[in-house]
C-alpha cells in the first residue's frame, strides 16, 4: 500500500472518531445533564418522573420530619412561589437547615415527591451552590427573592 | 521586613524574565547562539529568586505575622505548625506564588541540566519559558500580590478552611502542581522547536524526560487527590467528576498522549507535527484548568476566591499563550518536514489510535466541564455531572485499555495481523476465561461497565507483561520495565474501580451505643460517643469495634468535628484496611431516641485504585532512569573510545 494511501486511511479513521465523540457527547449531554428547576419552575413547566434534576430552594420552616428508620426525612422545598415535597435518605449535610438554602440532587417519585439521592447545602460561609447566589430568605414574608 | 524582601525578590524575578526574553530574542534573530552562556545564568537566578519568594512566604505563615493580609485572612495562631505550613498554598495568592515558583525553578533545571538540545532551541525554549512567566508574574504583582501588608496588623487571623486542615495538604498541591506547570516546559520546549524548525527524533529525545518527569508528578498528585477525597469528604467515592478534577485530569490526558506520541518521535522520527500540537495542548489544558480554578466561575473547595477582575486577567493570558502557540503552529508546520512513513499494522498505529482516544477523551470531558457555563450564558442553569462522564469516558477508557494490550505486543514500522494475533493468545485467553468465569457466576448484578472492566483488566494485567516473554529479565532495559509496570498500574487501578462500583456493600443505620449492626461478614459494635478536643477542634467520637470471622477485633473512631475558626463542621471518616479492601465509616447526626446516624461501607479491593496509579508513576521514574542511564553510558562510553584513540 502506499504511503498516501496509509494517511488517507488514518485521516479518515480520525475523522470517523471524532464525529462518533461529536455524536457520542451530544446525545449524552441531551440524557444525562440535570437541569436546575425551582420549585415554580416545576409546577409551570412539569418534570416527568424519573428524570435526573437538580431542584434548588429554601427549606420550609417546621417541614423538616424525621422517620422513624432514624435516617430518612422529609421536608419541603420552596422559591415563595411554589412549595414541593421531598424526601432524602442518608446524612444531610451540617448546613441543612429549615429556613437555609439547599439543592436537592435526585427525580421525582409517581406520587409526585422529590426522591433526592444528593444534598447539597452551604458548606460554610465562603461556599455556596452556585445556584443559590443571589438569592435571599426573607425572614418576615418568608419569600425567597433576588439579591440584586 | 520579610513581606518587602519577598516583593522585593518577585519584582527582580520578573525583570530577569524580561531580561531572559530579550537576550533569547537578540539570540535568535542575530543568529548568535552564543547568547545561550548569558540566557542560562539569568535564568537560573530568576528561578533562584522565586523559591526565595516562596520561602519568605512560608516564614511569614510559619510565623503567623498578622501585618500581612494573606496571613490574617488564611491562617491562625492557634493552627498546628504543619497546617500554618501548608496553609501558605491553601489560598488563592499562596497557590499562584507556587505556580510561579515551579515555573521559575523548572526553567533554571532546563537552563542547568539540558544538554542533549541544540544551542538555539535551547535558547528558543529559555525564551519561551520566560514568556509565559512574565504573564504570571504580572498577575502575582498586578492582581493577586501575596505580600500586601494590612494596617494596623489583626489581632488573630481567620483560619485556614478546615476541609484542607489534612496533612494531603502538605503534599498534593505541590505534587499535582509540579506536574501542572511541569508541562510548560514541554509547551516551551514546542515553541522553541517551532523557531528554530528543528522538530526531529533529537528534538524528542532531548524533551522526552521533561515530559516524563512532569507526567509522574501529575499521577503522583492526581492519586494523592483522589485519595485525600475520598477519606476527607466522607462521601465513599474517590472521584466526583468535580470540574476542578477535571481540571487535573484533562492536563494528565494530554501529557499520556504525549507521552505515547513523543516515543514515537524519538525512535522512529513520526509525527513530528501532532507531537508538537500535542506539547502545545499539554500546557493549554494546565492553564485551562486554572482559569476555571481561580476565576471563581466554579464554586467548589477549590475556588478561593470569587474575583470576576483575576478571571479576565487570566483569561487573557490564555487567548494570548494559547492563541500566540496556535498562530506559531500554523505558522511554521509548513516548515517542519514531513516524518517517516510507517505501514498500518505497526507500533506507530497503535500508537496513533492510544493518541486519538485520549484525545476524544479529553475533547469530552471538556465539552462536559464547560457546557454548563455555556448553558448559563443562554440562561439556563444545568449540572452535567459523573451520569455524564461516566457513560462517555467509560467505554473509550475500555477501549483504550484494549489497545494498550495489543500496542506493546507489536513491532515498530511493520507487523503481521497473525504475527499479533499469535502474542495476544494469552491475554485473550485469561480474558476469556475470566469473562465465562464472571458471566456465571455474577451475570446481572453487577452493572456492564464493571463486569467488562474486571474482565478487560485482567486481560491488561496478563498483557502487560507479556512483552516480558521469553526475554531475558536480567538483560531487559529498565524502560521496558517501566512500561511493564506502568501498564500494569493500570490494569490493578482499573481492577480497583471495577471491584469498588461492582462489589461495595453500603449500610445507613441509626444506631444506640451499645448496638450491633451486620454488613458483609462484618459485625460493628457501636461502643459509645465521647467528646474529645485537638489544637483547634472539639468533636463527637464514636467508638466502634468491628470484627470479621477470626480476625482480632479492631477499633474504629469516626468523628464529627467544630472548628471555631472558621465557624464550620466536618466529618473524619474511620478506616480499616485489610488485604482484600477497606472498611469505611462515617458517623452522622443525632437522630431520636438517643440514636446516631452511621453510614458503613464495605469496599472490596478500593485500595488497588491507588495503588494501581502509585504502579503508573512507578512504572514512569523506571522509565525515566533507564533512558537517563543509558544516555550517560553512552556518553561515558563516547569519551573512553574518544581517550583511546587520542
Amino acid at each position: 500500500m502506499k504511503a498516501k494511501h496509509q494517511r488517507l486511511i488514518l485521516v479518515i479513521v480520525a475523522l470517523a472518531a471524532l464525529i462518533g465523540a461529536g455524536l457520542l457527547a451530544a446525545s449524552a449531554l441531551k440524557d444525562e445533564a440535570a437541569y436546575f428547576y425551582a420549585p415554580n419552575d416545576v409546577r409551570t413547566k412539569g418534570v416527568e418522573p424519573g428524570k435526573a434534576i437538580r431542584l434548588g430552594g429554601m427549606v420550609v420552616k417546621g417541614s423538616i420530619k424525621r422517620a422513624s428508620d432514624g435516617v430518612t426525612i422529609h421536608f419541603d422545598v420552596t422559591d415563595g412561589k411554589a412549595t414541593v415535597p421531598a424526601s432524602f435518605k442518608g446524612i444531610t449535610p451540617d448546613l441543612f437547615r429549615e429556613g437555609s438554602g439547599v439543592v436537592a440532587e435526585g427525580a421525582f417519585d409517581k406520587s409526585g415527591i422529590f426522591q433526592a439521592t444528593n444534598l447539597l447545602a452551604k458548606h460554610d460561609e465562603r461556599y455556596m451552590p452556585r445556584e443559590l447566589q443571589g438569592m435571599k430568605y426573607d425572614e418576615k414574608t418568608h419569600k425567597m427573592k433576588a439579591d440584586r | 521586613m520579610i513581606a518587602e524582601a519577598g516583593l522585593a525578590a518577585l519584582w527582580l524575578a520578573a525583570s530577569l524574565a524580561l531580561l531572559q526574553l530579550a537576550l533569547a530574542t537578540l539570540g535568535l534573530a542575530g543568529g548568535k547562539s552564543d547568547l545561550l552562556g548569558a540566557v542560562r545564568p539569568v535564568a537560573v537566578a530568576q528561578g533562584v529568586l522565586t523559591a526565595v519568594a516562596f520561602a519568605l512566604l512560608i516564614t511569614l505563615f510559619m510565623r503567623s505575622d498578622m501585618s500581612v493580609l494573606l496571613v490574617v485572612t488564611n491562617s491562625h495562631s492557634l493552627k498546628p505548625w504543619l497546617y500554618k505550613f501548608a496553609g501558605t498554598w491553601g489560598n488563592h495568592e499562596g497557590s499562584m506564588l507556587l505556580w510561579v515558583t515551579v515555573m521559575g525553578v523548572a526553567g533554571a533545571a532546563v537552563a542547568l541540566f539540558e544538554r542533549a538540545l541544540s544551542r538555539a532551541t535551547h535558547m528558543a525554549t529559555l525564551g519561551g519559558q520566560a514568556a509565559i512567566s512574565l504573564g504570571f508574574y504580572a498577575f502575582l504583582l498586578f492582581a493577586s500580590n501575596p505580600f500586601a501588608r494590612l494596617d494596623p496588623p489583626a489581632v488573630d487571623g481567620q483560619g485556614l478552611n478546615p476541609l484542607l486542615q489534612d496533612p494531603g495538604l502538605a503534599f498534593h498541591p505541590p505534587t499535582l502542581y509540579l506536574g501542572y506547570v511541569g508541562l510548560s516546559v514541554a509547551f516551551s520546549f514546542a515553541v522553541g522547536a517551532l523557531l528554530t524548525r528543528q522538530v526531529d527524533a533529537a528534538f524528542a529525545r532531548a524533551m522526552r524526560p521533561w515530559v516524563l518527569g512532569a507526567w509522574i508528578l501529575l499521577t503522583l498528585g492526581i492519586t494523592a487527590g483522589s485519595y485525600w477525597a475520598y477519606y476527607e469528604l466522607g462521601w465513599g467515592g474517590w472521584w466526583f467528576w468535580d470540574p476542578v478534577e477535571n481540571a487535573s485530569l484533562m492536563p494528565w490526558l494530554a501529557a499520556t498522549a504525549l507521552l505515547h506520541s513523543v516515543t514515537v518521535l524519538a525512535t522512529r522520527d513520526s509525527l513530528r507535527a501532532w507531537t508538537v500540537m500535542l506539547a502545545v495542548v499539554a500546557f493549554s489544558m494546565s492553564m485551562v484548568g486554572t482559569f476555571l480554578v481561580r476565576s471563581g466561575i466554579l464554586t467548589s473547595v477549590h475556588a478561593f476566591a470569587v474575583d470576576p477582575e483575576r478571571g479576565t486577567f487570566i483569561l487573557a493570558l490564555l487567548g494570548i499563550y494559547i492563541g500566540g502557540a496556535l498562530a506559531l503552529f500554523g505558522w511554521r508546520v509548513g516548515a517542519v518536514r514531513e516524518g517517516a512513513p510507517f505501514e498500518l499494522v505497526s507500533r506507530e498505529t497503535m500508537l496513533v489510535v492510544n493518541n486519538l482516544l485520549l484525545s476524544v477523551i479529553l475533547g469530552l470531558v471538556l465539552v462536559g466541564t464547560l457546557y454548563p457555563l455555556l448553558t448559563e450564558a443562554f440562561g439556563h442553569k444545568v449540572s452535567v455531572g459523573a451520569p455524564y462522564f461516566d457513560r462517555i469516558a467509560g467505554p473509550i477508557a475500555l477501549a483504550l485499555m484494549i489497545v494498550m494490550i495489543i500496542g506493546p505486543l507489536t513491532r515498530w514500522r511493520r507487523d503481521r495481523i497473525r504475527e499479533i494475533g499469535r502474542r495476544m493468545a494469552i491475554p485473550l485467553g485469561v480474558g476469556g476465561v475470566i469473562f465465562i468465569l464472571l458471566a456465571a457466576t455474577a451475570w446481572g448484578r453487577i452493572g456492564i461497565l464493571p463486569f467488562l472492566g474486571l474482565v478487560i483488566a485482567l486481560a491488561v494485567a496478563v498483557g502487560s507483561v507479556a512483552p516480558l516473554w521469553k526475554r531475558n529479565l536480567r538483560r531487559t532495559p529498565l524502560f521496558t520495565w517501566g512500561m511493564v509496570i506502568a501498564h500494569l498500574g493500570c490494569a490493578v487501578s482499573l481492577g480497583g474501580m471495577a471491584c469498588d462500583s461492582a462489589f461495595t456493600v453500603e449500610k445507613l443505620v441509626a444506631a444506640r451505643p451499645g448496638d450491633r449492626v451486620e454488613t458483609a461478614g462484618w459485625t460493628l459494635r457501636f461502643n459509645r460517643i465521647m467528646p474529645i478536643a485537638g489544637d483547634n477542634w472539639t468533636a463527637l467520637q464514636a467508638d466502634i469495634e468491628a470484627s470479621r470471622g477470626a480476625e482480632e477485633p479492631a477499633l474504629l473512631h469516626p468523628q464529627s468535628r467544630f472548628f471555631a475558626s472558621p465557624p464550620t463542621t466536618t466529618t473524619e471518616s474511620a478506616l480499616l484496611t485489610r488485604w482484600n479492601g477497606q472498611l469505611y465509616v462515617v458517623l452522622g447526626q443525632e437522630a431520636d431516641n438517643g440514636r446516631w446516624q452511621l453510614r458503613i461501607w464495605w469496599k472490596p479491593f478500593v485500595t488497588l485504585i491507588w495503588f494501581g496509579g502509585f504502579l503508573i508513576a512507578l512504572g514512569g521514574a523506571m522509565a525515566l532512569i533507564g533512558r537517563e542511564r543509558r544516555g550517560w553510558l553512552l556518553k561515558w562510553r563516547a569519551r573512553n573510545a574518544m581517550g583511546a584513540i587520542a
